[in-house]
């Protein structure tokens, strides 16, 4: 099985159109910036999830409505 | 040094006389590309479009991933993308290879595409280009070999060289960046994608001919070989030299014709490079880890000085401004951050400047970079990041309501004027 830090919640900021729901689902992973976009936690397209992450992380990805989000490994 | 441009005309016949003809290039076997990949592996040869991303890995990448079957599905077969765009404004070292040595780069593109079992291969310049009815006539006269190539002529925008948005031309017809997918996975039309830039291509057709010992014995052993360089801006005869990596700075101006005025600071790279202080460039090299040292990016390989009577902040501006509306507009942080950063920009570039806006770039600047779908706001945030640190005394006078230089000063740096987008409705719309 792989270990849960190999888990990462990753944007795809072409789709993403800022609605910021992915916010409300996991404030704990993200911020929205002054434009209203998602700024992931630690910067950059692609959040390190541990175990605790993984529940908001899901809920993230299910909230997108633009499919902007999505778990990796 | 002269590797690049030994041919004394564009015609098949004046290449063919100094370079020989092409070797035949071994095809690819099943899973493993032709046997030039180890020539290649040996030269070390490193992407010249502005990556310097080691050539052999990214053959490497195509093959694995159009791999696993005996035999290569047509919807797999791999794809070969020449760069030849060159959408940086103050680059002009792939036209002058492309008008000169257009069969060189032929070359390269039937060793490569050959090498990783491409028999497609497309040659992408810019429309509008004075050097595309030249490629037609080399083209033109060219025997017909296993690869078939064709010239397309995708719109001249800034982001439309980008790799992921070339592949996605040559695939659906829009040069947009598309998907998060490196082309080499999933190119045009979702097919493995190597994109070279033409000028690693005509390095390749030498290494081709004289092996990667050869082409290794010049230059900086981390990225060897020679390099063309754009140089511009205070030098008295700007233009495209070729020399081996390693080159001093200070050489390469000197080639030049030296500076025309004091050297007020130096853009490396282009527009999605930096700049360096005329000190910390005149004590670096040409290659991409003693320009790094420094504080430069050596990029698309342009050297850029600016000096004499100008002011760098208000060259700046302009430069960002473009660089803004360049934006492919489909990610928040590039459509929004990157005029944001030039409408802060601007406020300090005009005299008296607002503190509150170079405050303000500060925490913008760190919210534009690594947001995008492709490189773009990191390249414009670098930009305006190291010309801040560069001329923080410019920044300083502005700050007390004065600038260095007179007002009326023309600007130096080239900013390709907003009605090319108008006077070529269908570029506008990436298509
Ligand atoms: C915004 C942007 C613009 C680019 N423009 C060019 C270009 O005009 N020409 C080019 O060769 N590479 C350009 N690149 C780099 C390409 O994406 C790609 O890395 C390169 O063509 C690969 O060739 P190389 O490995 O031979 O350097 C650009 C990259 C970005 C992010
Ligand atoms: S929910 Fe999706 S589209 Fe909306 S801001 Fe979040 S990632 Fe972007
Ligand atoms: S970062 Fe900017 S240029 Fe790049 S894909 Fe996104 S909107 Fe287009």
């Amino acid at each position: 099985m792989s270990s849960s830090d190999d888990r990462a919640l990753v944007l795809n900021p072409i789709l993403c159109d800022g609605r910021g729901l992915c916010q409300e689902a996991a404030p704990d992973l993200i911020e929205l910036d002054e434009w209203g976009y998602p700024l992931m936690r630690g910067g950059g397209l692609r959040i390190r999830l541990s175990r605790d992450d993984e529940q908001q992380a899901r809920a993230a990805v299910q909230s997108c409505p633009k499919l902007a989000l999505h778990m990796e490994r | 040094m002269n590797r690049l441009m030994l041919a004394t005309g564009p015609t098949l016949e004046e290449h063919v006389k100094p370079y020989g003809p092409l070797p035949p290039t071994d095809g690819r076997a099943k899973d493993q590309p032709g046997r030039l990949i180890d020539e290649i592996e040996k030269s070390g040869l490193r992407g010249r479009g502005g990556g310097w991303f080691p050539t052999h890995v990214k053959f490497r990448a195509v093959v694995d991933s159009s791999a696993g079957r005996s035999r290569i599905s047509r919807t797999r077969r791999p794809v070969l993308i020449a760069n030849g765009m060159e959408g940086e404004p103050a680059s002009s070292k792939d036209a002058v290879l492309l008008a000169a040595s257009p069969h060189l780069i032929l070359d390269g593109m039937e060793a490569a595409a050959t090498t990783i079992g491409a028999t497609e291969a497309f040659l992408a310049i810019h429309r509008g280009s004075p050097v595309i009815e030249g490629v037609q006539r080399a083209l033109a006269e060219r025997p017909s070999g296993p690869v078939a190539i064709t010239l397309v002529t995708p719109p001249a925008r800034y982001v439309a060289s980008e790799e992921s948005a070339l592949s996605n031309w040559v695939g659906e017809g829009r040069a947009l960046p598309v998907h998060p997918d490196r082309p080499f996975q999933r190119g045009a039309a979702g097919r493995p994608t190597l994109v070279q830039n033409v000028e690693t291509l005509a390095h390749l057709a030498l290494i081709a001919r004289h092996g990667g010992e050869w082409f290794a014995s010049v230059g900086d052993p981390a990225a060897p070989g020679t390099t063309l360089v754009s140089v511009g801006g205070a030098v008295a005869t700007p233009g495209v030299i070729e020399v081996p990596t390693g080159t001093p700075v200070r050489e390469l101006l000197e080639r030049a014709g030296g500076a025309t005025a004091p050297v007020l600071g130096v853009l490396t790279g282009g527009y999605g490079g930096s700049w360096m202080s005329a000190d910390a460039a005149l004590a670096a090299n040409w290659d991409p880890s003693s320009l790094q040292a420094g504080g430069g990016t050596i990029g698309a390989s342009i050297l850029w000085a600016v000096g004499g009577d100008v002011c760098p902040l208000q060259e700046m501006d302009a430069v960002v401004e473009w660089m803004a509306g360049e934006s492919a507009g489909q990610c928040g942080p590039c459509m929004f951050g990157l005029p944001s950063l030039s409408d802060d920009l601007h406020a300090v570039a005009v005299a008296p400047a607002d503190d509150l806006a170079l405050k303000r770039l500060d925490t913008r600047l760190g919210l534009v970079a690594g947001r995008g779908g492709c490189k773009h706001p990191d390249g414009v945030a670098r930009f305006v990041a190291t010309g801040l640190e560069t001329f923080s005394e410019e920044t300083a006078l502005h700050a007390e309501g004065s600038c260095s230089s007179a007002s009326t000063t023309p600007l130096l740096l080239p900013v390709p004027s907003a009605r090319d987008h108008f006077a070529d409705p269908d570029g506008r719309d990436f298509r």
